[in-house]
């Protein structure tokens, strides 16, 4: 029994990282069937996020409530990766829909200027950067449409965006003085440190849950509550389905299909960054911290069948609690004298790197049998 | 044709190649060099300044050139009467094996540098090496490793496993507050890691100690939860884990273990060999507190030359800086190139390796003496990690410790060794 509990909450936290991080893949990837390779980029963009909201609440103003930083990092790192992935779709993708093979050279571009840009700019002036990008953009959203009328409008745009700009400078100034570790630039790792009430483990029915794990799992169920709702429920998420199944019907009926793509894109990005703040908590945030999850999250997005939900929610438990089985050598240990050959082979692939291996291995053998994944769906992909 | 004629007349008259190469280099550079040298002479760097390991590798290229100013800054080197001023050519491996392979040949070939500094991962030296030993140059590798390896080619000032593992497990087996409990071996899955747990499986079966599991994670995974089960159901006492992860995955283990509730306060104890003063600035002491590590060494050693070092590296290039092993390392095999370099009276290659042997330093870490299979007789120092983020020496050795290319653990080895100093014994020789 303990060990049913252990095991599973084990393969339930692996899987939930698994499924944050591929969360906003499989908006983008599976709605909008654009594959994007700069996604690990933006859950790296979501990392620094976190560290930079860290080191700001240790300014001793903030002090008092540096407990509840995390709670302030998950909104801002959605709205900086979503931010970056507005700008991404709006620059680059929008001018590729339809050439996935483009798409994907095109990203991948991208991820690799988003690593050189983490390790080339002091964090100080790229959360200026960063602020101006959100303030120019968000300014004119704000502003009574009144004033956006007519001959004004430009005026006004060029108001907003030098008001921006000035809040950027002010900013990158204000936290390169106070703050020495993100005023120079460097391409060393950095580490977030999870405040004192997420750290440790609650011991419960013998076995110690890392408050951390939880901590991600709470974030993930959100997320995956939060998203389904949106999706299902709310005006915008039944356009992008609308968009997703037939965008020239959907076009002709009067929904903005530009309007739903950046929105898509955006949302995607965004849960990429709150996968940036959850991986932060667990290991260490470098300008590579993306690639590693990369290949991971389209893995589940492809297991699941591109365009599902579910599917990329049970894709993740599945390859998580089966990382946990065969990594950890459970089957000895429920099963203790099984034949020696057997046993032999169990314990060869007991370890994180053999599992990995036949996880994979295992994965392909699946979609031999079902290449669609789990649970195919037409989506534009199909339809393209 | 040209270039392989000059590359034949590089291998086979090395003498008479070098020695020209060396004077047309310095007079070219005759206009930047200061007055009160004669000649100049121009050496190799070869580090990661970019990639993964820049962030290691790039602290041993500041040192390097620290000990090349120093050594300038006091009259140079001495050959033949003349003084000669150090110049160095820095190159990038990119944290790219092929790429360390690449640029050594531009270093010997283009430049025509006497020596080349460089390397840290066992995979990037395992590269170079064909490199040097095809064309008799000479590689000084300043990083511990896994030993099972001694080319005439290269010269390893860093740890061999009986100056850093072997030590640090006797230590663990015999003195630690989790003495005589099992091991537990946890390792970054590449040569070695893999190299430095069969030692020490080795090693604990002799010593009548048991190793209870071992678990490897791939390079760039950062997802420790089933080795942390694994841990625990292997160790449900406490017990000793050997940890020889590499960079960034140090900080996933750490952290999650504490999580975990795996942590001395439980019993359980980490000695790990890739984790120096630098390291645990980067991770946290909060995580480190109680574990171990062992090197030879450390920036708490209380002697003149050690603190010496340290501020003059921390003068140099700010006060936030640390100086640890690695550094150390790379700081003396500069120095030991210089000794050498003025006791053949030449910058020769061959000469140079025949001096080589036999040269003493005094180390920030104490003395060290280059031994007769290129690796150096150093103290070795078992630390635990305080609070302030650095080693509180626990036990160092009355003195130098002699190297072992071939560990004597390892049934393949056992009962081999290695001196470049007789034709007849050579790379691996039966004792």
């Amino acid at each position: 029994m303990q060990l049913l509990l252990e095991s599973l909450f084990n393969g339930v936290a692996i899987g939930s990282v698994l499924l944050m991080a591929a969360l906003g893949l499989a908006i983008v990837f599976g709605l909008m069937g654009v594959i994007n390779l700069a996604h690990g980029e933006l859950i790296m963009l979501g990392a620094y996020t976190t560290y930079v909201v860290q080191l700001i609440f240790k300014l001793p103003a903030l002090q008092p409530v540096y407990n509840t930083y995390v709670l302030v990092a998950i909104p801002l790192a959605f709205i900086v990766s979503g931010v970056v992935g507005v700008l991404l779709e709006r620059t680059v993708i929008r001018r590729l829909y339809g050439n996935p093979l483009e798409t994907l050279l095109a990203t991948w571009g991208v991820s690799l200027i988003l690593q050189q840009f983490v390790r080339s700019v002091p964090l100080a002036h790229a959360a200026g950067l960063m602020l101006t990008l959100v303030l120019g953009f968000g300014l004119p959203l704000l502003l009574p449409q009144k004033l956006l009328a007519g001959p004004r409008r430009r005026l006004m745009c060029a108001g907003s965006w030098a008001v921006s700009a000035l809040g950027g400078v002010l900013l990158a100034g204000g936290l390169a003085a106070q703050i020495s570790r993100i005023a120079r630039a460097t391409s060393r790792n950095v580490d977030v440190t999870a405040p004192k009430w997420m750290r440790g483990g609650i011991d419960y029915f013998d076995i110690t849950f890392p408050v951390p794990r939880l901590v991600i799992i709470v974030i993930t169920v959100v997320a995956v509550v939060g998203v389904t709702w949106f999706l299902n429920r709310s005006v915008w998420g039944m356009r992008i389905r609308a968009v997703t199944q037939n965008r020239s019907m959907s076009d002709c009926l009067g929904i903005p299909t530009e309007t739903v793509d950046v929105l898509t894109f955006g949302i995607g990005s965004g849960l990429a960054g709150v996968a940036g703040v959850a991986v932060s908590l667990l290991g260490s945030v470098g300008p590579n911290v993306g690639g590693s999850y990369i290949v991971g999250c389209f893995m589940v997005v492809v297991l699941g069948g591109v365009g599902n939900l579910l599917g990329t929610v049970l894709a993740s438990f599945a390859i998580g609690l089966l990382t946990d089985l065969i990594g950890a050598g459970r089957l000895l240990t429920v099963w203790p004298d099984m034949p020696t050959p057997l046993a032999d082979v169990v314990n060869f692939f007991a370890t994180t790197s053999m599992a990995q291996v036949m996880v994979f291995a295992l994965i392909v053998v699946f979609l031999q049998f079902r290449p669609a994944g789990l649970f195919p769906q037409k989506g534009r992909m199909v339809e393209a | 044709m040209s270039t392989s004629l000059s590359k034949r007349l590089f291998v086979g008259m090395a003498a008479a190649s070098m020695g020209l190469a060396v004077t047309a280099c310095g007079g070219g550079d005759d206009t930047t060099s200061n007055a009160s040298f004669d000649e100049t002479v121009t050496v190799g760097i070869l580090h990661s300044l970019t990639g993964t390991m820049a962030i290691s590798e790039s602290t041993l290229v500041d040192t390097e050139k620290m000990a090349i100013d120093e050594i300038n800054a006091a009259g140079g080197i001495e050959v033949d009467g003349k003084t000669y001023k150090i110049d160095y050519i820095v190159e990038d491996g990119a944290s790219d094996w092929p790429t360390f392979a690449e640029k050594s040949k531009k270093l010997i070939d283009q430049d025509q540098v006497p020596v080349v500094f460089g390397g840290w991962t066992s995979a990037s030296r395992k590269a170079m090496l064909p490199v040097y030993e095809s064309k008799n140059a000479f590689l000084y590798y300043p990083i511990q490793y896994e030993g099972q390896e001694c080319s005439n080619n290269i010269f390893y000032t860093g740890a061999t496993p009986n100056q850093q593992s072997e030590p640090a497990t006797k230590f663990m087996y015999e003195k630690s507050p989790a003495a005589g409990k099992p091991f537990f071996l946890v390792g970054s899955d590449y040569v070695f890691p893999r190299t430095s747990n069969t030692i020490t499986k080795e090693q604990l079966t002799s010593l009548g100690g048991e190793v209870v599991g071992e678990d490897y994670l791939p390079l760039g995974n950062t997802e420790v939860a089933p080795i942390i089960a694994k841990i625990k159901e292997a160790l449900p006492d406490g017990g000793v884990i050997i940890n020889t992860l590499n960079g960034d995955q140090n900080v996933a283990f750490f952290k999650q273990i504490q999580d975990a509730g795996i942590t001395p306060d439980n019993g359980y104890y980490v000695m790990s060999y890739s984790i120096a003063e630098e390291e645990i600035s980067t991770i946290g002491s909060e995580f480190l507190e109680g574990h171990y590590g062992a090197w030879n060494y450390m920036m708490s050693i209380d002697t003149p030359a050690s603190k010496k070092f340290a501020a003059d590296f921390k003068a140099k290039y700010g006060e936030d800086r640390q100086v640890a092993d690695p550094q150390e390392s790379a700081y003396n095999m500069v120095y030991l190139w210089k000794k050498a370099v003025e006791k053949a009276n030449s910058f020769d290659d061959d000469k140079v390796r025949e001096a080589l042997v036999g040269i003493e330093f005094d180390a920030p870490q104490g003395p060290v003496k280059v031994m007769p299979n290129h690796h150096l007789s150093q103290t070795v120092r078992i630390g635990q990690i305080t609070a302030e983020g650095q080693f509180d020496i626990l036990e160092s050795t009355d003195g130098p410790v002699a190297p072992q290319a071939w560990n004597q653990f390892e049934p393949s080895s056992k009962g081999f060794a290695c001196d470049w100093t007789d034709a007849a014994k050579g790379e691996k020789y039966k004792l």
